[in-house]
C-alpha cells in the first residue's frame, strides 16, 4: 500500500467531515443552487483531464483527456454561471430599490 | 525562501483553490452571501485551471486549447437554460461529471498498463465503474427529466436479480484485473458491464422519485471525483471530490426522509409497484367544485393565504401567473405565503428557484415546519399541482403506500383550494382524501389558464 494512500485517506475523511459540516447548514431554500455549484467546484477534474491531455503519451490518451477537459470544463463554466443567474433571481420582500 | 519550483507555486495554487471552495459553500449558507460564495468558487478554479496551464509536463496544448473551447462552448448554453430545464441541465452535468473522471481513469490504465499494481488497479476499477454508471445512469435520468424516455417506471419481472447480477459482474471483472492487471482484455468488458448497469439502476425509477436519484447520482459523481483523485495522487480532487459527494449524500438523505422511504426501497422498490393493492376504496364520493369567480371571492375574502406549489405547477409553466396572484392578493391586504414541501418538483429546491424566478421574494417561500405551524391560521390553502405531499392518509392511514411520509397539513386551514386537471389520480395512483373532505374545494382546469382566470376576477371583475 502507498505511503500517499494514507495521507490521502485522512485528507478524504476531513474534507468529508467540512463538507458535511459546511453543506447541512446551506438552506433548503437553495438546494437547487447548491447542487449546480458543487458540480461546478467538482469539475476541478479538468486540471487532471488537462494534463492527460497535454502530456500527448498516447494517441488513445490524448484523446480520452480532450475529451475529459471538454466535459469538464463545460460543467465548470455552465455550473457557474447558471447558478450565479439563480442567486440573482432571489430577493427579498423588503423594500431595497 | 531562495527558490520556489513550480510544482509548489502549483501546489500553493491548489491549496488556494481548496479554500475558496470551501468557503463558496460557507458562503452559500444564506442568499444574502451566495453569490459571494461563487464569485470565490470561480477564483479557486481559475487558480487551479491557470496553474495547471504552467505546468511543464505539458507538451502539446492544441488540444488541450481545442477541448477548452468545446467545453465552453457546451458549457454557455447550458448555463443559460430556462430555468424548467434546470433539473434535467442538472442531471445531464452530473454525466458530464462522471464521464470525465473515467475517460481519466481509462486513460490512466491504458498509459500505466504494463506497469500498473494491484494496488493502483483497484482503485482504478472502482473509480471507473462508479463513474461509468454514473454516466449513463444520468444520461437516462436527464432523459426521463426532458421527457424523451417515459416518466413512469419502467419495470419487468427478475429486474432487480438482472441489475444485482451484472453490477456483481463488473465487481468480479474488477477482481479479475485486480489480481492480473495485464488481462487488458478484461478491462473495456469491465467498462461495458458498467455502463450496462448505469441503464438498469434508473430506468426502473418513476418521475416522483427523481429528487433523490438526481441526489443520490451527484453523490456519485462526487465520489468518482475523489476516487480518482487517489488514482492520480491529486489532494483537489479528492477534497472537491468529497465535498460534491458528501453534499450529494446529505441531499439524498434529506429527500429520502421527506418521503420517509430508504435508499434501497428508492433505488430497488418501484413507486408504481406497490400501489396496486392500496387503490382499493373506490366507493363513490362526492366532491365540491368552484369556479374561478367563488375561488377569487373566497381568496379576497381570506387574510392569510398558503399557496402550495407541486410539478404540476412546473408543468403547467404557471409561476408567473402564480406571482400575478401573489401581487393582486398582496394589494388587497392578504398576507400571501407559500408552503414548500423537499421534494416537491423534480430535484431539491426545484420550486424555490421557479417561484425566485418569477420574482416571489424569498422571505415568502417556507420550508415545511414553519409551513405547517403558520397552517392552522391560515384561511385559504391553495395547492397547485402538488398531490402527494398534501394528502392527509400519510398522516392517519396505516394502509397507505406514502404512510409516514412527513406533509404539509393543508387540511388544518380552514379553507382547502386544489387545482387540478381532474380526479384521476397521479401516476403513483394513490387516492388522496383531501379532495373529499367538506372544506376542499376542487378547481379544476390548467393550472396556469386558471390562476390567470382568478387574477383577471381580483383586478378586473371587483364590481360587476
Amino acid at each position: 500500500m502507498p505511503a500517499d494512500f494514507i495521507s490521502n485517506l485522512y485528507l478524504f475523511i476531513l474534507a468529508g467531515f467540512v463538507g458535511f459540516e459546511v453543506i447541512k447548514r446551506v438552506s433548503p431554500l437553495l438546494h437547487t443552487p447548491l447542487m449546480s455549484l458543487t458540480n461546478a467546484l467538482d469539475a476541478i477534474v479538468v486540471v487532471a483531464a488537462i494534463i492527460i491531455a497535454g502530456r500527448h503519451e498516447t494517441v488513445l490518451s490524448t484523446t480520452l483527456g480532450a475529451i475529459a477537459v471538454a466535459a469538464s470544463f463545460s460543467n465548470m463554466v455552465g455550473g457557474f454561471f447558471i447558478t450565479d443567474r439563480m442567486l440573482r433571481m432571489f430577493k427579498t420582500g423588503r423594500p431595497q430599490k | 525562501m531562495t527558490s520556489l519550483g513550480t510544482s509548489q507555486l502549483l501546489d500553493f495554487a491548489f491549496i488556494a483553490a481548496v479554500a475558496l471552495f470551501i468557503l463558496a459553500l460557507r458562503w452559500l449558507s444564506s442568499p444574502v452571501t451566495a453569490r459571494r460564495g461563487v464569485l470565490a468558487g470561480e477564483i479557486g478554479a481559475a487558480l487551479a485551471v491557470g496553474a495547471t496551464l504552467l505546468n511543464p509536463e505539458l507538451v502539446q496544448y492544441r488540444w488541450i486549447v481545442i477541448a477548452l473551447i468545446v467545453g465552453a462552448g457546451i458549457g454557455i448554453p447550458l448555463g443559460m437554460v430556462h430555468m424548467t430545464a434546470v433539473p434535467q441541465r442538472t442531471a445531464l452535468s452530473h454525466a458530464f461529471g462522471a464521464l470525465s473522471a473515467a475517460m481519466i481513469g481509462i486513460a490512466e490504465y491504458y498509459v500505466g498498463v504494463p506497469h500498473v499494481t494491484r494496488f493502483e488497479m483497484g482503485e482504478i476499477s472502482l473509480e471507473v465503474i462508479i463513474g461509468s454508471l454514473t454516466f449513463t445512469g444520468s444520461l437516462i435520468a436527464a432523459g426521463k427529466l426532458q421527457e424523451i424516455l417515459p416518466q413512469r417506471p419502467i419495470t419487468y419481472p427478475g429486474q432487480n436479480f438482472v441489475s444485482l447480477s451484472t453490477l456483481s459482474a463488473a465487481l468480479l471483472i474488477a477482481i479479475a484485473l485486480t489480481v492480473n492487471p495485464n488481462e487488458t482484455f478484461l478491462f473495456p468488458i469491465m467498462v461495458g458491464v458498467a455502463l450496462i448497469f448505469g441503464v438498469l439502476l434508473v430506468t426502473p425509477i418513476g418521475g416522483a422519485d427523481m429528487p433523490t436519484v438526481i441526489s443520490l447520482l451527484n453523490s456519485y459523481a462526487g465520489f468518482s471525483a475523489a476516487l480518482l483523485g487517489f488514482v492520480l495522487n491529486s489532494k483537489v480532487l479528492i477534497v472537491a471530490g468529497a465535498l460534491d459527494g458528501s453534499s450529494g449524500f446529505i441531499l439524498s438523505v434529506i429527500m429520502c426522509k421527506a418521503m420517509n422511504r430508504s435508499f434501497t426501497n428508492v433505488m430497488f422498490g418501484a413507486f408504481g409497484q406497490v400501489q396496486a393493492s392500496a387503490a382499493a376504496s373506490t366507493e363513490a364520493r362526492t366532491v365540491r367544485s368552484a369556479s374561478p369567480e367563488e375561488a377569487a371571492a373566497i381568496l379576497a375574502a381570506a387574510s392569510k393565504v398558503i399557496i402550495v406549489p407541486g410539478y404540476g405547477m412546473a408543468v403547467a409553466q404557471a409561476q408567473h401567473k402564480v406571482r400575478e396572484l401573489y401581487d393582486v392578493l398582496t394589494k388587497k391586504g392578504v398576507d400571501v405565503k407559500f408552503g414548500i414541501h423537499p421534494v416537491a418538483g423534480r430535484m431539491p429546491g426545484h420550486m424555490n428557484v421557479l417561484l425566485a424566478e418569477a420574482d416571489i421574494p424569498y422571505d415568502h417561500l417556507l420550508e415545511m415546519d414553519d409551513a405547517n405551524s403558520e397552517l392552522p391560521q391560515t384561511d385559504v390553502a391553495l395547492i397547485i399541482g402538488a398531490n402527494d405531499v398534501t394528502n392527509p392518509a400519510a398522516r392517519s392511514d396505516p394502509g397507505s403506500p406514502i404512510y409516514g411520509m412527513p406533509i404539509l397539513d393543508v387540511d388544518k386551514a380552514r379553507t382547502v383550494m386544489v387545482i387540478k386537471r381532474s380526479m384521476s389520480p397521479g401516476f403513483a395512483g394513490i387516492d388522496n382524501p383531501l379532495y373529499y373532505f367538506d372544506k376542499t374545494l376542487m378547481l379544476f382546469g390548467d393550472a396556469k389558464a386558471f390562476v390567470g382566470d382568478i387574477v383577471r376576477e381580483l383586478s378586473g371583475g371587483a364590481h360587476h
